[in-house]
């Protein structure tokens, strides 16, 4: 194979974006940083930060509380992040946009508060094998704690998952579907349109974890006509510890509240309390007001650029992972399956993991090591751990030959 | 700090080969050590003569510094009392973490000292000697415990 025929796409100009993300200029021992973790998480563009630096600096107060100033400029701001979230991810309505702490926030919360009071004995939880440990726990607790069942649907050797062997596992007694819709282990995107339809033909109820599909594809909750879908906020560029859980109006308005507290009441009085409307119900507590705006600025910088370049350079990018990584001798890719988000996962004859990751740092290159919070996957490939490069449109082919050149280094050093 | 005072010739070389690797049976003290961060694990087994340690081996998979570290700790305690060998621990111990560890009667195990510079790094290294602590201190090799440096 021959690399100079892939080229990076010319439409797409990767130094500008680059310059926007403040983090990419600086060095780790001595060499520019090559950052391939953005599966853990992504870093932030200078317009995330300043929104958060604005919103510190001159708009902070506690929301929905105050007639005073800054309350409101505070609460508008942080209304104005759920408005964005919800043309983000075209929610019907506002009232479907709750804030949590993160994907695994929002599944414990669809967990407990949708499916606990819904749930006995015999009745099932269908999810799949390459599923992130935030996709499997949550149920396991659910199990224990109802008497239900977990089931797992297959996922064949090249790291895909099959509609036909899902919806052969859709009992009369499933109640609820929760799946990735990219893995975060293997990059397999689901054939989650084809698992939403089964479903619901079967009135059974589906969540998405679509922590690793956000930063790489659009995503229109109501095309999909999913009942959950849950993201998080720093894997798409924005802050930690700021959620998405979108969920189904009519839905939510049936579930009790998960958290009780301020903010997600109307009264309270020793004899009773009167819950309060979506979306804060499910927002007990002061929540995280500038992740939030983080967040809205994260889409807000997103939406600025031609998306169609974004995923067409992603695209590329994968391909020439693939290529450049595929034709190191002992390298084996974990995880093949026709439709990738830009993510790759492998295992070096000889290397550990952990020793590549190792070597790689010392050349400034990021990547993740270890198990991905999938270890059913590492189990179902028979590797304790694996490498992985995650790849943001803020990557270069250069940085892929860079993670190439190390990982030759690193088998140079122990095979 | 270069990659190859971390990667020592002696480490690479126990990575590569291993010393006293594979099963042991049958044998007096056994334990399993864990670490979930990295899915490093190791099962250590034990034969005792009298309170000496006759034999030790060990299996399992991990990386280049567990792997050695392993490899140097059976063939640094092997021939030694429960009360050396969890003495020489407290050493290493103090090797991976402190900076001025004596080093020089650790023998080969010294080598192991680049790996402070790599706090990531530590629970690799001593994986071993947890495993090896929890296991002199189990009654039989029936009795398996489990550690984990997590």
């Amino acid at each position: 194979m021959n690399d100079t025929v892939l080229k990076e796409p010319a439409s797409f100009d990767v130094d500008a974006v680059r310059g926007q993300f403040p983090i990419l200029a600086r060095l780790v021992h001595g060499r520019s940083l090559c950052y391939l973790d953005n599966g853990a998480s992504g870093q932030r563009p200078q317009a995330v930060i300043d929104a958060v630096d604005d919103y510190e600096r001159r708009h902070h107060a506690n929301i929905h509380r105050g007639v005073h100033t800054l309350s409101q400029e505070a609460t508008a701001l942080y209304e104005a992040a759920r408005d964005r979230v919800m043309s983000f991810i075209h929610a019907r309505s506002r009232h479907e946009i709750i804030f949590v702490r993160g994907t695994t926030e929002a599944i414990n919360l669809v967990a407990q508060s949708y499916a606990r009071p819904l749930l006995g004995t015999g009745d099932e939880v269908l999810i799949t094998h390459l599923e992130h440990h935030a996709n499997i726990v949550p149920w396991q607790m659910l199990c224990e704690q109802t008497g239900a069942k977990l089931v797992v649907a297959p996922m064949d050797s090249r790291g895909e998952v099959h509609a036909e062997a899902v919806e052969a596992l859709m009992s009369l007694r499933t109640r609820l579907l929760a799946c990735a819709h990219v893995s975060n282990a293997l990059g397999t995107v689901l054939p989650i349109r084809r698992l939403i339809r089964a479903a619901k033909a079967r009135g059974i109820v589906t969540l998405i974890d679509g922590a690793q599909a956000v930063p790489h594809m659009s995503v229109d909750v109501e095309e999909l006509d999913c009942d959950f879908y849950a993201f998080s906020g720093h894997k798409l560029y924005g802050p930690t510890g700021i959620g998405v859980l979108y969920g189904r109006e009519a839905l939510l308005e049936r579930m009790p509240p998960w958290q009780g507290g301020g903010d997600m009441i109307l009264s309270v009085s020793f004899e009773k309390t009167t819950f309060a409307a979506l979306p804060a119900k499910f927002e007990a507590g002061t929540p995280n007001i500038s992740g939030a705006v983080g967040l809205g600025a994260a889409i807000e910088y997103l939406e600025s650029l031609d998306l169609r370049a974004v995923r067409a350079h992603e695209h590329s990018l994968l391909e020439h992972a693939t290529r450049r990584l595929g034709r190191i001798d002992g390298l084996r890719i974990i995880g093949t399956a026709k439709d990738k988000a830009s993510l790759i996962s492998f295992t070096v004859a000889g290397v550990h993991p952990h020793d590549l990751g190792t070597v790689a740092d010392e050349d400034g290159i990021a990547i993740r090591t270890g198990h991905h919070c999938a270890m059913p996957v590492m189990e179902f490939f028979k590797v304790p751990a694996t490498a992985r490069a995650s790849l943001a449109f803020y990557n270069t082919f250069g940085e892929i030959d860079r993670l190439a050149a190390a990982v030759e280094r690193a088998r140079a050093l122990f095979c | 700090m270069e990659l190859t005072e971390l990667y020592r010739d002696i480490i690479l070389d126990h990575n590569r080969r291993p010393r006293n690797f594979g099963p042991l049976e049958p044998a007096d003290l056994a334990a399993e050590g864990f670490n979930p961060l990295c899915g490093d694990r190791l099962t250590l087994k034990i034969k005792l003569c009298g309170d000496r340690i006759e034999d030790i081996r060990f299996e399992g998979q991990g990386c280049a510094i567990s792997t050695a570290s392993a490899s140097l700790m059976t063939e640094a305690v092997k021939g030694k009392s429960r009360a050396q060998a969890l003495d020489m621990f407290d050493r290493v111990h103090r090797l991976l973490t402190v900076d001025t560890a004596p080093e020089e009667d650790l023998g080969k195990i010294a080598a192991l000292s680049g790996v402070r510079e790599y706090p990531a790094r530590v629970k690799c290294a001593s994986l071993c000697w947890h495993t090896l602590a929890s296991a002199l201190k189990s009654a039989t090799a029936q009795d398996i415990p489990a550690v984990s440096t997590e």
